[in-house]
């Protein structure tokens, strides 16, 4: 007996206000499919805009407003103080100050804003380079002699910052009024800050904007990187007291990249949560529907199911017949939610692409797919299964009647 | 299938059969203390006025519907003694319905109506279909078979439903008014065939309105009244 042939022969010749009432269970698996897709998508997009992938970094930041650019808007920022003695904890590696400056970068007869980041000298200068995983992609890094000469984020070779034509090692970038000669170009990082930004010898963004007294951010390379916590503690515990603030008022945050991203997940969890239960919501409302549907449908084919009984069907047959029609009707309201779903997801995670600068490839799970079909499915069948069971139990003659 | 026939012993045996319905404060007593006895491979038309029972006389020997009162027997057995799913099995496969109406499913083609009982039975795909197209050469409705059944006349539908009735090789037939829908000349077709049935050795009962038809094919009349056998008539045939 195929009960599939059957549902399909039925389904077949249903109207199309039987499938409206699939809307929900087509919404429902639509929000899962498509917040699934996009919520891996950023959270791997998230991940690379950390730029760094060393997780070994700690970021130490002035407590700020949250906007602009890490560092802007703080209201206690980090001090030359602060990043001396950072230095000198026994737990600390290295630590190395960071300033991002806002300006003003002409070329081509255009003029752009942009940010310009400090390449500090002697050792901090490697260490930087090593976290940040510098490579050219054409030309060569900065080294300490470099006076009036900058390395360029790649997608100002990519010609994609609004200047109308690519920039290659040898061209002279006019900064702040200030000519400037590009040594190299970044490797592209797939990440907004790193590939838009132009790094610069500490000394030139000195000239430019006068004697660096406060840091935006600092990073710290801990002795121990399975200590990492630990030297965490020990900034937060050595800010404190040099800042003189109580625990839990800090003005300053200490974050290491799992934390971040962790919080950044934890954010897309909540968003998660908030959309299962629109999703839930929409897929209850939806098996209402179906509920609805098939009972209107076993009163229709009241006569059907009489002359099934009488050609020999059992109880459990026609149970059958109607269980599996409705999980083959919730299974085709889930298999547009799926379609639906894929194309946002595809669709999301290339517009996420395009607004932060990322390169993630859209995945689609098959896995996804799998089991929102499967779970469409049983919700009908599940839906299906009081008004199957009327319909088997219907008496034959009374049925035959019609 | 084509047994001895045992003239002697009642291949359907009915025991003061009754059925009544409760509606509200009184009685209907539509089969009301029937006792017959069917022998095997006979050719039974069964008369009456409209209300005096025939249908549901029908259905309960035909296991669709349970007695008030009585047994009912089928080779022996005491169909009504037995639950859903075994009164299902009897239903598939001993018995074939015919309707007035001729009651096929309409989502399905002809040759998947025919093909139906016997999926219900668990028989295997390539033997059903098989079984399926003999059948409906015989009824010469091999053309039709990819039809959907309004897309053929009244005569070849009450076919069709001959056809599925035949499916699973039932040893009863039975037509509650099989003509009722059809013209005189195709009304003829369908008793033709349903004799052609019996010479077979099965049992065929009908019920009609016409007389002329009973008198013409049945071996013999039963005649209802108030859910009561008036009378039995026995048919000379050559
Ligand atoms: N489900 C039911 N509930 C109440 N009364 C019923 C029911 N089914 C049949 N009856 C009554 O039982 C009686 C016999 O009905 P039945 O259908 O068997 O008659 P019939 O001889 O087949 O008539 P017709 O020649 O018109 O087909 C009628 O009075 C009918 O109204
Ligand atoms: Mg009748």
């Amino acid at each position: 007996m195929n009960y599939f042939i059957l549902a399909y022969r039925n389904l077949r010749k249903k109207g199309i206000r039987s499938y409206l009432t699939l809307l929900g269970i087509c919404i429902g698996i639509f929000a899962v499919v498509s917040l699934i897709t996009l919520s891996n998508g950023l959270k791997l997009a998230v991940g690379s805009q950390f730029g760094v992938s060393s997780t070994e970094l700690i970021t130490v930041e002035g407590a700020g407003n949250g906007f602009g650019h890490p560092g802007s808007g703080q209201v206690n920022p980090l001090t030359q103080r602060d990043l001396q003695e950072i230095e000198k904890l026994s737990s600390v590696k290295a630590a190395v100050g960071r300033v991002i400056v806002a300006g003003k970068i002409e070329f081509n007869n255009k003029v752009v804003f942009g940010y310009a980041t400090n390449i500090p000298s002697g050792k901090d200068r490697d260490i930087l380079y090593q976290q940040i995983e510098a490579k050219t992609a054409v030309g060569r890094l900065l080294k300490d002699s470099d006076s009036g000469k900058i390395l360029l984020g790649y997608n100002f070779y990519a010609n994609k910052v609004g200047l109308g034509r690519e920039i290659v090692p040898g061209n002279k970038v006019n900064i702040q009024g200030r000519d400037f000669e590009v040594v190299g170009i970044v490797e592209k990082k797939g990440s907004f800050i790193f590939d838009n930004i132009v790094f610069m010898n500490e000394r030139d963004i000195e000239s430019l904007y006068g004697s660096i007294e406060e840091w935006d951010f600092i990073n710290v390379l801990p002795r121990d990187k399975k200590e990492i916590d630990k030297t965490k503690e020990d900034i937060e515990k050595l800010l404190r007291r040099l800042r003189d603030v109580k625990v839990g008022e800090e003005d300053f945050t200490v974050s290491t990249p799992e934390a971040s991203l962790e919080q950044v997940n934890s954010i897309l969890n909540a968003i998660t949560i908030f959309i299962i239960i629109v999703a839930s919501i929409s897929i209850f409302v939806g098996a209402i529907g179906i509920i609805n549907t098939m009972t209107t449908s076993v009163l229709e084919r009241r006569k059907e199911i009489g002359i099934m009984k009488a050609i020999g069907a059992t109880n459990r047959q026609i149970f059958m017949q109607f269980f599996i029609e409705s999980g083959v009707l919730g299974l085709i309201g889930g298999a547009i939610g799926v379609i639906f779903g894929v194309v946002l997801g595809y669709f999301g995670i290339i517009g996420i692409n395009n607004f932060i600068g990322a390169e993630i490839q859209p995945q689609i799970s098959i896995y996804l797919i799998f089991f929102a079909l499967l779970g469409s499915f049983l919700i009908g069948a599940i839906a299906g299964i009081l008004p199957a069971m009327r319909a088997a139990k219907q008496n034959p003659v009374e049925a035959l009647r019609g | 299938m084509k047994k001895e026939i045992d003239s002697d012993k009642a291949f359907i045996r009915l025991n003061n059969v009754a059925k009544y319905y409760e509606m509200g404060e009184s009685v209907v007593k539509a089969v009301d203390g029937v006792s017959i006895d069917i022998k095997r491979g006979d050719f039974v038309a069964v008369m009456g006025p409209s209300g005096s029972g025939k249908s549901t006389a029908m259905n309960l020997v035909g296991s669709l519907d349970m007695p008030t009162k009585g047994h009912i027997f089928l080779d022996g057995e005491d169909i009504s003694s037995l639950n859903e799913s075994e009164l299902a099995q009897v239903r598939g496969k001993n018995i074939g319905f015919i309707f007035q109406q001729f009651n096929l499913i309409p989502t399905l083609t002809v040759f998947e109506n025919v093909v139906l009982p016997m999926a219900l039975q668990g028989v295997p795909q390539y033997e059903r279909e098989e079984k399926a197209e003999k059948i409906l050469r015989r009824l010469d409705l091999l053309d039709r078979r990819e039809h959907y059944p309004n897309q053929i006349s009244g005569g070849q539908q009450q076919r069709v439903a001959i056809a599925r009735a035949l499916a699973n090789d039932p040893e009863v037939i039975l037509a509650d008014e099989p003509t009722g829908n059809l013209d005189t000349k195709t009304g003829l077709k369908v008793m033709d065939f349903l004799t052609e049935l019996n010479k077979e050795g099965r049992t065929i009962v009908f019920v009609t309105h016409s007389p002329e038809l009973a008198k013409k094919y049945a071996h013999t009349i039963y005649w209802l009244k108030d859910g009561k056998i008036e009378r039995v008539t026995k048919e000379r045939k050559k």
